[in-house]
C-alpha cells in the first residue's frame, strides 16, 4: 500500500496494533499448535461434531424440500458449519444469540426446534416463536441491521447489572455497513458485554471480499472502535469455540467487547435462489473443500481414538430420523387463519383496523 | 398545577415516567449535561444519572437500532433525534425493526420504545431542520405516530407514548415548544392514544389539523366566528392509527372539512383523511373536502419558510368556500 512506502519524515509512532490469528487443526486433522483445554472433553468435541453434521444433513433436506417447492428461499451454511456451531456452543443459556440468515447452527445448538427453522423458511412467521431461546432475536434478513440491537440488549444487560453477553452474527458483507460500525463504536464506548462475529465466507452473494473492502483483516475493524479483533480460522471449530470462550468470557468480567472474524468459505450458493457459478470457478470450489470443518473435525476425532466408524453410521440415522421428524411436523402444520396477521400488529388491535380483520376472517365485507 | 411551556412540559413528562420507572432509559445526542438542543431534557442527567441518560456518539440509525434492542430487552428507552431531517437514517430500524418485531415473532419480543424528534418549520432553522414528513411514519404498520399541540397534551401523550407497549414516534412541535403555553398538572396521568381531540366544538365546518398548525387553525375558528361560521376544529394527536370515529362524527354533523398540515400536499396525512371521507363520509358532505398545506417543494429556507406554511388568511379562505360551495 501506498502509505507504507511514505517516508516517516521522523514524525513518533503514536500507536501500534496487532491481530492474531487463531487456528488449532489443520485441514487434515493433525494439530497445529497445542490444543485448549476443552478440548480434553472428548464427549464435548463429539457434541460439536454431531451438530454440525446435524446442520449439513437439515440443509440437504432444506434444499431437497426447496426444489420440490415444500420450502421457500433456503440459505445453506455448507463449508462453514464451524462457525455457528462453535460460537453458540460457547455461549450461555442466558445470553442473548442476534442471529443473521446463515446462522441456522447457532440457532439449533440453543434449542429452537427444526421444524420451526422450517416453518420460518416455508414463510410462516410461527417459526420465529422459538420455543428454545425466548430472548433470541430471529434472523435478521437486513444485513448487519441486528448490530445496533446487539449493543442495546448488552447496555440493557450491563445497567441491570447483568452477567449475561450478547452475540451478534453477521457476514463479511455486513462489516460494510454503518449499522455494524455504530454499534461497534459505542460497544467500545460503554464496553458493553457484546460479542460481535463476522463470518468471513469470502462471498456476499457474488461480491468477493477484495470489493467489501481494503482492509487485510475484518477483524482489524475493531480495533477503530477501541477493542479487540481476532481473526480465527472458522473451518476450525476448536478455534472458533475458544475464540468464543475467550470472547465471552471477557465480556462477562465486565472487559467489554470483543471482534471475532471466523475465515471459512462458503461451498454451496448464497441461497436457493442464486447459482454461484455465474461468479467464481469450480476449481477456486473444489480447492475450498478441503479445508471444510466436518471432515477435519472427523479426521482428527478419528486419529484419536475419539470416534469410530460404528459412532458414524449411528450419527447418520440418527439425524436422518430427527430431520424427517422435523419435516413431517412442519408440513403437517396448517397456515396460520389470515386474520391473524393482524393479532401481533399491536399488543391490542387498534380500533381503526378492526373492521379490515372482520374482512379478512370473512366475518362481513370490510 | 403550573403555567409552563410545551417543551418544559415534554421535560416534566419524562422526569415522571423515569421516576415512575426505573426501565426508563434516555438517549440522544446532547441529552444529557446540555439537555438537550432545545433543552427538553435538562436536569435529566443530573436527576437520574449518566446511565439512565446518556449521550451517544453522533449516529441516528445507532440510536433508533439502540432503543430497538433495549426495548426488546424490557427497557423503556425514550430517544431523542435532534431534528426530523436528521431522523431519516432511523428510518430502517423502524420500518424492518422496532414496527414488525412483535408480529415476526409472533408476541415473543416486543418494542416498547419512544423515538422523540422535533416537527416542521417556522423558527428560520438551517437546511434540513424544518421537516414535517409525518406521512411517511403513518404509512409504517406497527408504529404509532403521535403529536401533541398543547403543552398538557404534550405532557399526558408523551406519558401515554412511554407507558405504550409498542413503538411510537413522537413528534414535537418545534414552532410552538416555546410559544405555547398552559396549566399542567404533574400528576402522572397519561392521554389516551388513538383518539382525537375537539379542542372546539361548531356545526358549520370541520377543521382537521395536528401539531403546531393548530395555532394557526383555532385563530381561523376565531376569525370565522366572526364571520357566523362556527368551525368545529380537531386535534387529530395521534396520525397512527387515526381516531376515525371523531372525524367520521364530525363530519356527520357539519357536512364540510378542510383539512390543515404543514406537510407537503401530496401523499401527505391529509390526503388519507379526504379518502377516509369519501369512502365513508360521502353522503354527509355538502362541499368538497378541502386542504390547506404546504406546497409540493423542498420546504423553503428560511426567508420564504412562513411562504411555504398554511396561514390563517388560507384556512379562513379555504372554510368560506366550503361554507359557500352551493
Amino acid at each position: 500500500m501506498a502509505s507504507k512506502k511514505m517516508a516517516d519524515g521522523g514524525l513518533p509512532v503514536i500507536a501500534r496494533f496487532e491481530v492474531r490469528h487463531r487456528n488449532y487443526l489443520a485441514p487434515d486433522g493433525s494439530i497445529n499448535r497445542p490444543l485448549p483445554a476443552f478440548a480434553s472433553d472428548a464427549s464435548l468435541l463429539a457434541s460439536l461434531y454431531r451438530a454440525m453434521v446435524l446442520l449439513r444433513n437439515f440443509d440437504r433436506k432444506a434444499v431437497a424440500l426447496q426444489r420440490t417447492g415444500r420450502l421457500g428461499t433456503y440459505a445453506v451454511s455448507l463449508g462453514q458449519e464451524a462457525v455457528s456451531v462453535g460460537i453458540a456452543s460457547a455461549m450461555r443459556e442466558e445470553d442473548v444469540l442476534l442471529p443473521s440468515y446463515r446462522d441456522n447452527g447457532a440457532l439449533i445448538w440453543r434449542g429452537v426446534k427444526l421444524e420451526e427453522i422450517l416453518l420460518f423458511w416455508g414463510g410462516d412467521e410461527r417459526g420465529n416463536h422459538f420455543s428454545g431461546p425466548v430472548q433470541d432475536f430471529p434472523f435478521c434478513v437486513p444485513v448487519g441491521s441486528q448490530a445496533p440491537h446487539a449493543a442495546g440488549v448488552a447496555y440493557a444487560f450491563k445497567l441491570r447489572k447483568q452477567p449475561r453477553v450478547a452475540v451478534c452474527m453477521f457476514g463479511d458483507g455486513a462489516t460494510s455497513k454503518g449499522d455494524v460500525y455504530e454499534a461497534m463504536n459505542f460497544a467500545g464506548v460503554h464496553k458493553l458485554p457484546v460479542v460481535f462475529v463476522a463470518t468471513n465466507n469470502q462471498w456476499a452473494i457474488s461480491v468477493p471480499l477484495r470489493l467489501q473492502t481494503g482492509s487485510e483483516t475484518l477483524a482489524q475493524k475493531a480495533i477503530a472502535a477501541g477493542f479487540i479483533g481476532e481473526q480465527v480460522d472458522g473451518s476450525d471449530v476448536v478455534a472458533v469455540r475458544a475464540a468464543a470462550e475467550a470472547a465471552m468470557a471477557a465480556a462477562r468480567d465486565g472487559q467489554g467487547p470483543y471482534f471475532i472474524e471466523a475465515v471459512t468459505y462458503r461451498l454451496g450458493d448464497h441461497t436457493t435462489s442464486d447459482d454461484a457459478s455465474r461468479y467464481r470457478s469450480a476449481d477456486e470450489v473444489q480447492a475450498r473443500w478441503k479445508e471444510e470443518p466436518i471432515a477435519r473435525l472427523r479426521s482428527y476425532l478419528v486419529g484419536q481414538k475419539m470416534w469410530s466408524k460404528a459412532e458414524e453410521e449411528q450419527l447418520a440415522a440418527e439425524c436422518h430420523e430427527r430431520v424427517e421428524a422435523a419435516v413431517e411436523r412442519y408440513l403437517a402444520t396448517e397456515p396460520r387463519r389470515p386474520e391473524t396477521m393482524f393479532d401481533h400488529l399491536y399488543a391490542g388491535l387498534p380500533e381503526a383496523y378492526a373492521a379490515q380483520r372482520h374482512e379478512l376472517a370473512g366475518e362481513g365485507d370490510g | 398545577m403550573a403555567e409552563m411551556t410545551l417543551v418544559e412540559a415534554i421535560n416534566l413528562a419524562l422526569a415522571r415516567a423515569m421516576e415512575d420507572d426505573p426501565d426508563v432509559v434516555v438517549l440522544g445526542e446532547d441529552v444529557g449535561i446540555n439537555g438537550g438542543v432545545f433543552r427538553a431534557t435538562v436536569g435529566l442527567q443530573k436527576r437520574f444519572g449518566p446511565e439512565r441518560v446518556l449521550d451517544t456518539p453522533l449516529a441516528e440509525l445507532l440510536i433508533s437500532g439502540l432503543c430497538v434492542g433495549m426495548a426488546v430487552q424490557g427497557l423503556k428507552p425514550v430517544g431523542e433525534i435532534q431534528f426530523m431531517g436528521f431522523l431519516y437514517p432511523c428510518i430502517d430500524q423502524l420500518v424492518n425493526h422496532a414496527s414488525r418485531i412483535r408480529n415476526r415473532t409472533q408476541g415473543r419480543l416486543t418494542c416498547p420504545m419512544v423515538l422523540r424528534t422535533p416537527h416542521g418549520a417556522g423558527i428560520r432553522a438551517p437546511e434540513h431542520h424544518s421537516e414535517s414528513t409525518e406521512a411517511m411514519l403513518a404509512h409504517i404498520p406497527g408504529l404509532r405516530v403521535v403529536i401533541p399541540s398543547s403543552p398538557e397534551r404534550a405532557y399526558g401523550l408523551l406519558l401515554a407514548a412511554i407507558r405504550d407497549p409498542d413503538p411510537v414516534v413522537f413528534l414535537e412541535p418545534t414552532r410552538i415548544y416555546r410559544a405555547a403555553k398552559g396549566e399542567v398538572e404533574d400528576n402522572g396521568e397519561a392521554l389516551p392514544l388513538d383518539v382525537a381531540f375537539v379542542l372546539r366544538e361548531g356545526r358549520d365546518v370541520t377543521l382537521i389539523s395536528w401539531g403546531a398548525m393548530l395555532k394557526e387553525t383555532m385563530a381561523a375558528a376565531d376569525a370565522l366566528a366572526a364571520e357566523g361560521i362556527a368551525a368545529e376544529v380537531i386535534d387529530l394527536a395521534t396520525l397512527k392509527p387515526y381516531d376515525e370515529v371523531t372525524v367520521l362524527g364530525s363530519i356527520a354533523k357539519t357536512g364540510r372539512c378542510v383539512i390543515v398540515h404543514e406537510a407537503t400536499r401530496t401523499g401527505g396525512f391529509g390526503a388519507e383523511i379526504a379518502a377516509l371521507i369519501a369512502e365513508r363520509g360521502l353522503t354527509s358532505l355538502l362541499a368538497p373536502v378541502a386542504r390547506v398545506t404546504g406546497y409540493d417543494t423542498v420546504i423553503p429556507m428560511a426567508r420564504l419558510e412562513q411562504k411555504f406554511m398554511p396561514s390563517v388568511d388560507r384556512i379562513v379562505a379555504a372554510s368560506r368556500k366550503a361554507c359557500q360551495f352551493s
